[in-house]
This record gives structure tokens, sequence and C-alpha cells, in this order.
């Protein structure tokens, strides 16, 4: 099994650090890593990033760390700090200035802060979305908590493909959407909820991967001690005084368990958009490793991204396995 | 009477925020219309599947069997989508075969070798969970065209895919359970005059049969609705799944038969896990006591 999970990695590496074949513009994998090459690496990351990218997101890192230390610290040199944080802004600024005027070189560019954006608002919205519903069947499920649970897992058992096939059916122009909102508005709306908004495809991604963010928060919601909260009562702790002091801090393990576990799926994800938004204008970089391994000479450049995204989900998969380890040597 | 209810009624709100005990109508609210916006496109998806009509936005009376077996374009005559079912079954009990006895093996294999290497098998197991599917897809696309060209992309490149990352239920599940059995049982027997051989076929798994059942009940609804790997690593339309049809149909097809096929998926996914959770039941009985406690290892597994 190891044997099936190390080669096709390693086949990644070598067709992404592999030459180029010359009469037909496909690439060819080395395998002795002593030949690799990065050239044909370079040349995809040249499409994703350009040097002032990375530049000015250091100098931006940098200067948020700088704030937030000087924000505790009453040292003597804060004002020194406060220089340096000031320099790097303004130096950063023009890198940032740089990076916005001159994308034409980094094509795949916009398709990945597209992608970080979009990641970002669902999980936020699933997690929005998902607490008060994970909270309630946790805390009041009382006797119909089977039922809830059941219902919760329910989209599990039922595929990806279908649940957003029912949204193709639904967002349809003369679809149910349309209809319900004719009841609203005057005349007849025929609005085209498909045809490449960005709103659809987040809407659609946090309805795929809500379940996934909610069963999480459940089982972490679930094992807080209901002693604690009585005793933030007695001690004179109000309803919300209770949630945002004990509640909430007790859960956030399990919010970042939920977090990791619908991001990872999302920032691979190519066929909600293929599905609910056929636009361009709303390609991710599941879609743009989806269109190079379809084209017949893209495998080359196919495995350079997934190497790159391999990269970006290195900590939050770490993070993933080292807790779920933790838990496993509990047992 | 009319003057004296305005501010009562008034009070009673305040009241109602005040009450520390009150009832939570609004997270009840928020979780009912949750579930219901979860459950309902779905079920609209299946009620166009039983059109009459030819759209695949609404649903056009009277209820027919029209995109099931009627007309030409329909689930039962289309060709392609009979040869995707077959397909669908296909892969799924090949993996089921193939994987869950590996997979078992390779937990008792864990269970009792300790030391780095059950670490670093652990590792892999739990990698293949976190990894996403379009990488893994990706790279065993590049290592059965690349390196592996011996073995054609289709089916047997599916299943070996699919075996690849679906081994980790059975390892997992199995796992938890044999460390929740512990090894008095096996010693037991032992003391009693089995061979180790023995003590494993008569005493250990009998007691891992509901873990093993349950994986197998899992593997296969997780490759009914597995679409990624299959979908890279098929060759063209004689091997598509499924999954694979309804993702290339959704926004192609403009005929409801394809609701129809989805609905198939989704009743065979439902069966599968139904009858599973019979089975299931009907095992715990027998070991009294012992069920629970999977079923509370699988929920922190989910």
């Amino acid at each position: 099994m190891i044997l099936f999970f190390i080669t096709p990695f390693y086949a990644v590496f070598a067709l992404a650090f592999g030459t180029i074949d010359p009469f037909w513009r496909d690439a060819i994998p080395v395998w002795n890593p002593l030949q690799w090459d990065s050239a044909s690496f370079r040349e995809t990351l040249q499409k994703i990033i350009i040097p002032a990218d990375m530049i000015s997101l250091v100098l931006l890192v940098i200067a948020a760390f700088g704030i937030y230390y000087l924000a505790r610290s009453k040292s003597k040199f804060r004002f020194v700090y406060m220089a340096v944080i000031v320099i790097a802004w303004m130096v950063s600024w023009h890198f940032i200035h740089e990076a916005m005027t001159a994308p034409e070189a980094a094509i795949y560019r916009p398709a990945f802060v597209r992608t970080f954006m979009f990641v970002i608002i669902a999980s936020a919205s699933c997690l929005v979305l998902g607490y008060p519903v994970a909270y309630f069947v946790s805390r009041y499920g009382g006797k119909y908590k089977s039922i809830y649970l059941v219902l919760l897992i329910a989209p599990f058992w039922i595929s990806y493909m279908m649940r957003m096939l029912a949204w193709v059916n639904i967002l349809q122009p003369d679809g149910y959407l349309n209809a319900l909102l004719s009841v609203f508005a005057p005349g007849k709306i025929t609005y085209g909820w498909l045809e490449g908004h960005w709103f659809t495809l987040i809407f659609g991604i946090v309805y795929g991967y809500v379940p996934y963010m909610i069963l999480p928060l459940y089982a972490g919601l679930d094992r807080i001690n209901e002693n604690l909260l009585e005793a933030a009562r007695d001690l004179g702790a109000d309803g919300r005084r209770t949630f945002f002091r004990i509640t909430l801090p007790l859960s956030k393990p399990a919010i970042l368990a939920g977090f990791v576990i619908i991001t990872l799926p999302m920032m691979g994800d190519y066929y909600t958009k293929d599905l609910l938004s056929r636009r361009p204008t709303t390609t991710m970089i599941g879609n743009l490793i989806d269109q190079s391994v379809s084209r017949p000479t893209g495998k080359g450049e196919a495995a350079a991204l997934v190497l790159v995204l391999a990269m970006i989900l290195l900590i939050p998969m770490a993070y993933y396995m080292r807790t779920t380890t933790k838990e496993t040597e509990r047992w | 009477m009319d003057t004296s209810n305005a501010p009562l009624a008034q009070k009673r709100r305040r009241g109602y925020f005040r009450n520390p005990w009150r009832r939570p109508r609004i997270l009840q609210a928020i979780t009912v219309s949750y579930l219901a916006w979860s459950i309902l496109p779905v079920t609209i998806a299946i009620l166009i599947s039983f059109t009459s009509g030819r759209s695949r936005a609404i649903f056009q009376g009277p209820p027919s069997l029209r995109w099931w077996i009627h007309d030409d374009l329909s689930v039962l005559k289309n060709p392609e989508y009979r040869v995707a079912i077959k397909q669908t079954l296909v892969l799924g009990l090949s993996t089921v075969l193939i994987a869950v006895p590996i997979g078992v093996l390779f937990a008792l294999a864990m269970n009792r070798w300790r030391g780095r290497g059950a670490q670093t098998a652990n590792f892999f197991v739990l990698l293949t969970f976190v990894v996403p599917e379009l990488i893994l897809g990706t790279s065993l696309l590049i290592f059965f065209t690349k390196l592996a060209t011996f073995i054609q992309l289709g089916t047997m490149a599916q299943i070996l895919g699919l075996v690849t990352f679906q081994i980790n239920y059975p390892v997992i599940i199995v796992r938890s359970r044999l460390l929740s059995i512990g090894r008095h049982y096996e010693e037991a027997a032992m003391d009693l005059g089995a061979s180790p051989l023995q003590s494993l076929r008569k005493v250990l798994l009998p007691m891992l049969y509901p873990a093993i059942f349950v994986s197998a009940v899992l593997v296969f609804a997780d490759v009914i609705d597995d679409f990624v790997i299959v979908r890279y690593l098929s060759l063209g339309a004689p091997t598509e799944p499924m999954s694979v049809k309804v993702y290339t149909a959704a926004r192609g097809s403009p005929v409801p038969a394809i609701n129809a096929m989805a609905t198939i998926m989704l009743m065979t996914t439902l069966l599968v896990v139904t009858l599973g959770s019979l089975a299931f039941r009907h095992f715990a009985k027998q070991q009294q006591g012992e069920g629970a406690s999977v079923t509370a290892e699988l929920a922190s597994q989910m």
C-alpha cells in the first residue's frame, strides 16, 4: 500500500522537475533526483506568483506581527519598532502597487487569489451556519437528538454530485428558486443563477461542505462538561457570558478541526465550479489542475500545480495529522 | 381589555429574553431551517426524476416513469447509463473484496507490531484521509500513465486507485475495535490450548465481524459516491461509473434522465447503509454491550 502511495507522489515530483519533449511539448519524467531540472517548475511558478507578491506578503506579515507585539509591549524601544513597521508598510506598499499593476505574466495568479477568497468566505459561512446548529443539537436536542443526528449525517450518504445536481435543477432560469422569487416580486423572474456568478459558487460550496463542519463541531460541543456551564451560571454569569467565556473557548479545538476538514477538500475542489458556474471568471486552483490534466500536453504543468497546492496545504494537513494522532494515542 | 393587552405582550416578550431557562426558539428555528435546506433540494431532484415533461427545472405532473423506463433516453433504455450502473457495482464490489481483507490484515499487523513501522503505517493511513482527492487523483493518473504503463487506465487502474485510499476505513475501524477488545480473550484461548492461528480465527475474528462489516459498508458507499479518482483513471465512456455520468450530464444533458440515475445512486447507497446498520444491530445483539462502543468509536471517527 505504501508502494502505491509513495510512488505516485514520486512520479509527480519526477514529472514536475522533468524535462520537456522538444517536439511534442509534453513533459517527460526524470526518475533520477540528481538530474532534476527546475526550469519547467519555475515556469509554472512564474505564472502563479511574481517576486513583488512574495516580498509584499513577507513585509506585511512582519508588519502585522510587529503591531501585535507593539500592542502588548511596554518596552522603551517601541518607537523604534513603530518606525520599523511604518517603513515596512511603506516599502510593501510599493511592492503591492507593483504586484497590482504588472500581473500579465502571472496568468494563474487571479485563480489562486480567488480560491483563497472563496475558501475563506465559504468556511466562515460554514462556521456561522454550522455553529448554531451544532450547539442547538448538542445542548437542546433532548429526546429528538437521535433524529437530529440522523438528519445531520444524511448528507454524508448522498453523493456530492447528486447534491450539486439538485441545485442545478433548482437554479435553472425557469427553476423553483426563480418561481419562488416571482411570488414576491412583480413580473416573472428568470435570473440566470448558473451563469458564472461567484455567489452561486460560494453558496454551492457552503451547501456541499457544511455537514462536514457541523459533525466535528457537534462532537466537540457534546464533549463539554455541563457542570462547567452550571458552575458558571451559579457564579453569576449570564447566558451570554457563559457562552463567550466557557463554551466558545472550550469548542475552539473543534472549530479548528472543522475548518481544516472542510478547507482541505475545498482547496482541491473543481467540480462545484464546473457544475454551478462555467465562466472562467470563477476558476479555482482545482480547475487549473483539472484543465491541465485534461490537456494532452499539460501533465507536467499539472504536476507542478499539484506540488504547489500540496505545499500550500502542508500546514493544515500537518495540524490535522498531529491532532488525530494524539487522539488515537489516547485510546 | 385591548389597552392592557399591548403592554402585557411587550412585557412577556421582554420576559422571554430575560428568562435564563427560556426555550431556545431562535436556535431551534435555525436548526430546523438548516435541516430543511439540506434535505429539500435533494428531494426536489428525486421528484423531478418522476416528471412526465422534458424540463429538468420543474416537475410536470402526472408522475410517470418516463425517464426511468419508457423514454428512449431513459436510464433503462440508454445503453450508456446501463454501462455506468454496472461499472459502479463492479468497482464497489471489487474494492470491498480487495480493500477490506487487506485492511483487516493491516490493522492486525499494526496492532501486534508496535514501534516505528506501525507508526509509519499509521502516518500513511491518516495521510490518505487528509490529502485532497484531487492531489491523489492527479498523482495516480501520472503514476499510471508515466510509470506503471503496464497497467492500462480503466477498470483495473480504478480499482487499484480506489483500494489505495479506501483501505483506511477498515484499518482505522478494525484497529480501534482491536484496541477496545484487548488481548485477554486471545490469551485465554491460548491458555486453553488453542494455537495462535486458531485463537485468531475462532476467537478474535468473530469478535471483529461487526467492525469488518461496518467498514465494508462504508467502503462500498464511499466508492459509489467517489468521483475524482475514478474519473481520472477511467478510459472513455465504457469505464465511467454513475458519479462521473452525473457530473458530465449535470450541465450537458437536457433531459431529467440524469435525475433518475442520481436517484438510483442515492438509493443504492441508502440501501447498503440501511442493510448494514440492520445487520450491525444483529451482530451487536449477539455480542451484548460490545456494539455500543463500536458505534461510539465510529461516531468519533466520522
